[in-house]
């Protein structure tokens, strides 16, 4: 029965989201509901975490439309971990941790522990999660060219999102990454407009991503970066991932239970 | 005739300083028109459930497709595309594997409902291939995991494996899936085939479209047999003239990747054509496809030929219809090249851009040699190999690791003879060149893998190995070199120690 709804909402559906679309020509569809938090509000810690993504371990579609809009999450702030050009998904999480299966929630805990473990230490001393350290110090995440190319594993983008990171800002993204960090709702994958930003931030700058004003400010060097609109992506990583979305918005049954 | 018409358009580009960015949107396809003429497997894409007449029938704003557009415009039941336009899609074949499988089930099963049914059980293929014979009990409980889900939902075809001390023993098992599905006619001409493996772009050597998608949307893919797809722009690239006989598929698209960089194909198909591409044979079609991710793009295709059709007899039972890209299709660029100018090459470390002619790298030590994975471990990758170490008639200098992609590679190995042997067969050649004994078919340590994974990298070493990607820690060692390169030159690489350009041995 799921199966048959799912279906036919699907293929009735017109094509609601750009999820590979990531040089984004439009406006954020959200314009109304942002309620930018103050940049002096330093928190090392994650913002509303919780409120946007799920445990793993809960009811992930319990989300209403109600609560969800009054809550949209507007901004990420805190010291960012910052990283090259052409991260590929072995350096974000090597080959031997895909034995780790993200939709079991120990091993989603256990992925977020090993998120950029395969970076070599010779260029990147300090690691993006403390050893023994359940999560990271950096929310965001700052890289250069090309983020998260090789492999099609999701478990990319989910060990960065399990890690505690909310979103990275990079130059550009590999289509596969960009459209598992959207599909997952594990991370906002946001693009610069300029080149090179990544070179002006130090691991352990603090910086706030604005996601309405789109734009990045790095409070530790004063500088101001203007960033691509995450556009029709970014409700859907809001709800927690392309199902949630679909379930949000009607387009498929709202719980698989009932459907 | 075809050869002909390439000629008199052809504008000859060797090396990097040389690259031929002609026109965009050229309208110069003649070579397709021609097989067009020549092929009357030709079907209209459009569907005969359209309650408006599509402008395009009308004939006049019928604008030109790509072979993607057109795959893509089939599949999703409408009579025209357009690069960009996001389509929902029906999907022919779905792919999972061991290391993306579990959790693939995990997310349908939580979307869906426990009870939930697949969309199609006859359309999912499940191939085990990744982490298969380790100790590692998660890899081994992973293998496990895709069998319960296979029995539940009655999948047909998965290709199991239980006695890990003896593949063959294992008479369903295949080994690395891209091949497996070549070699088990799951690649059609004209359908839309995706996998939870980003070299699932493997099986465009088929004329079809084939791409790679993560746990999340396969687990939507598994309950409704449908995706949202967004139509990707099509980058053509051009090869033409007479293959070396020292150069390989690999050593295109090592040259196309050196080109345009491993982004520069990002969100874009990728089309081979050329007198080149039409006198490859189905392996090297899949190799030069198989590599377009390592360009970034979203796929790669070859136009289906006879040669695609005399693979797929005995293979396939199922109805299939090719397409191909309109004589005024619009591409973004058109790459050429003379493929009788290239040299053997390699991907220098980290990365798969990383051009160097392989004579330039001659003075790079190395620690050892792998053949092997779904890029470079298939039958013609081994046959290529053995020919160089018989025309040397020396051994290897360094451990030599050869890794079949699948039980069928691996029997080949064993029974094929090598022409100009006297009737030997690859294995026999290997032993006599010192290489280590063909080991079990699977991914290997392409990817690294469990730690005790057959050939991993657990040293900071030298590698060249013939599989697709070279960043940091791929093959397992964070420090480890890896040079990519062709068949040919890790055979000769092999022999001497040193990176080495196969004429050394093939003259």
């Amino acid at each position: 029965m799921a199966m048959v709804a799912a279906t036919t909402a699907a293929a009735a559906a017109k094509p609601f989201l750009s999820p590979v679309r990531s040089q984004s020509s439009y406006l954020p569809f959200l314009s109304l509901s942002y309620t930018l938090k103050s940049s002096s509000h330093c928190s090392t810690f994650p913002i509303l975490r919780s409120s946007i993504r799920p445990q793993p371990n809960s009811k992930p579609f319990a989300i209403s439309a109600s609560s969800s809009t009054s809550t949209s999450i507007t901004t990420f702030h805190g010291p960012c971990f910052v990283v090259g050009d052409n991260i590929d998904t072995d350096q974000i999480i090597p080959a031997e941790h895909l034995t780790l299966v993200p939709s079991k929630p120990d091993e989603y805990r256990k992925l977020g522990t090993l998120a950029l473990i395969g970076l070599p230490s010779s260029l990147y001393p300090t690691p993006f999660v403390p050893p023994d350290s359940p999560s990271t110090h950096y929310p965001i995440i700052i890289a250069g060219a090309n983020f998260g190319c090789g492999s099609s594993r999701e478990h990319a983008p989910v060990a960065l999102g399990a890690a505690g990171a909310h979103a990275v800002v990079a130059e550009s993204y590999a289509r596969i990454f960009f459209r598992n960090s959207v599909a997952t709702g594990e991370i906002y994958p946001l693009e610069t407009e300029t080149v090179g930003l990544y070179r002006e931030c130090t691991t352990g700058d603090v910086v706030t991503v604005d996601l309405a004003g789109s734009r990045l400010i790095n409070h530790t060097t004063g500088k101001e970066y203007k960033l691509k609109p995450i556009g029709d992506a970014g409700p859907v990583i809001e709800a927690g991932g392309i199902f949630a979305y679909v379930r949000k918005t009607g387009m498929i049954a709202s719980s698989p239970s009932s459907a | 005739m075809a050869t002909i018409a390439m000629t008199l358009s052809r504008v000859h580009f060797g090396g990097k300083s040389e690259l031929g960015v002609s026109s965009l949107f050229s309208p110069s396809t003649i070579a397709h028109r021609c097989r067009r003429q020549a092929s009357n497997k030709i079907h209209a894409v459009m569907t005969p459930t359209q309650s408006q007449r599509p402008l395009s029938t009308t004939g006049s704003v019928k604008h030109g497709m790509t072979m993607t557009e057109k795959i893509l415009s089939r599949a999703s039941e409408r009579s025209q595309l357009e690069p960009d336009e996001n389509v929902w899609v029906n999907i022919d074949v779905l792919m999972t594997h061991d290391v993306c499988g579990p959790g693939t089930f995990g997310i349908f099963k939580k979307e869906f409902g426990e009870n939930a049914k697949v969309w199609d059980r006859e359309k999912i293929v499940i191939i085990p291939d990744h982490y298969i014979f380790t100790n590692d009990e998660r890899a081994n409980r992973n293998v496990d995991i895709l069998r319960d889900f296979c029995m539940e939902q009655n999948i047909k075809y998965f290709y199991d494996i239980k006695d890990l001390g003896n593949f063959k023993a294992n008479p369903d098992y295949k080994g690395v899936c891209h091949i497996a599905l070549a070699q088990e006619g799951h690649c059609r001409p004209g359908e839309v085939l995706v996998g939870t493996d980003s070299h699932t772009c493997n099986a465009g050597a088929f004329g079809q479209f084939a791409t790679g998608i993560g746990n999340t949307d396969a687990g939507f893919v598994l309950g409704t047999g449908k995706l949202l797809l967004k139509v990707p722009p099509t980058l053509r690239f051009i090869l033409d003239g007479e293959m070396p006989d020292y150069l390989l598929a690999k050593d295109l698209i090592l040259q196309i990747i050196g080109e345009i960089s491993v982004s520069g194909a990002t969100y874009k198909s990728m089309e081979f054509i050329g007198s080149t591409v039409e006198s490859l044979s189905m392996e090297e079609r899949m190799t030069l496809c198989n590599m377009v991710v390592e360009a970034g793009g979203k796929n790669g295709v070859v136009p289906a030929d006879q040669t695609t059709f005399n693979y797929l007899k005995d293979k396939t039972s199922v109805d299939f219809e090719p397409v191909y890209s309109d004589g005024n299709a619009r591409f973004l660029q058109d790459y050429k090249f003379d493929v009788s100018k290239l040299e053997p090459l390699v991907a220098k470390p980290h990365s798969p851009d990383n051009r160097a002619l392989a004579r330039e790298c001659k003075d790079v030590k190395i620690d050892r040699v792998y053949i092997g994975s779904c890029t470079g471990g298939k039958t013609e990758d081994f046959l290529a190999a053995a020919k160089v170490f018989l025309a040397s008639g020396k051994k290897v200098k360094v451990p030599t690791f050869l890794v079949p992609a699948t039980q069928k590679v691996w029997m080949d190995v064993y029974s094929l003879p090598v022409p100009g042997s006297g009737g030997k067969t690859c294995s026999q050649i290997f032993e006599e060149a010192g290489c280590d004994t063909p080991a079990s078919p699977n991914c290997g340590a392409c990817l690294g893998g469990p730690r005790d994974t057959y050939a991993r990298m657990n040293e900071p070493m030298v590698c060249v190995s013939t599989t697709n990607r070279n960043f940091p820690g791929r093959m397992g060692h964070k420090e480890g070199q890896i040079y990519l390169a062709s068949p040919y030159t890790a055979a000769a690489s092999a022999i001497s120690g040193y990176v080495t350009d196969p004429r050394e041995f093939l003259r």
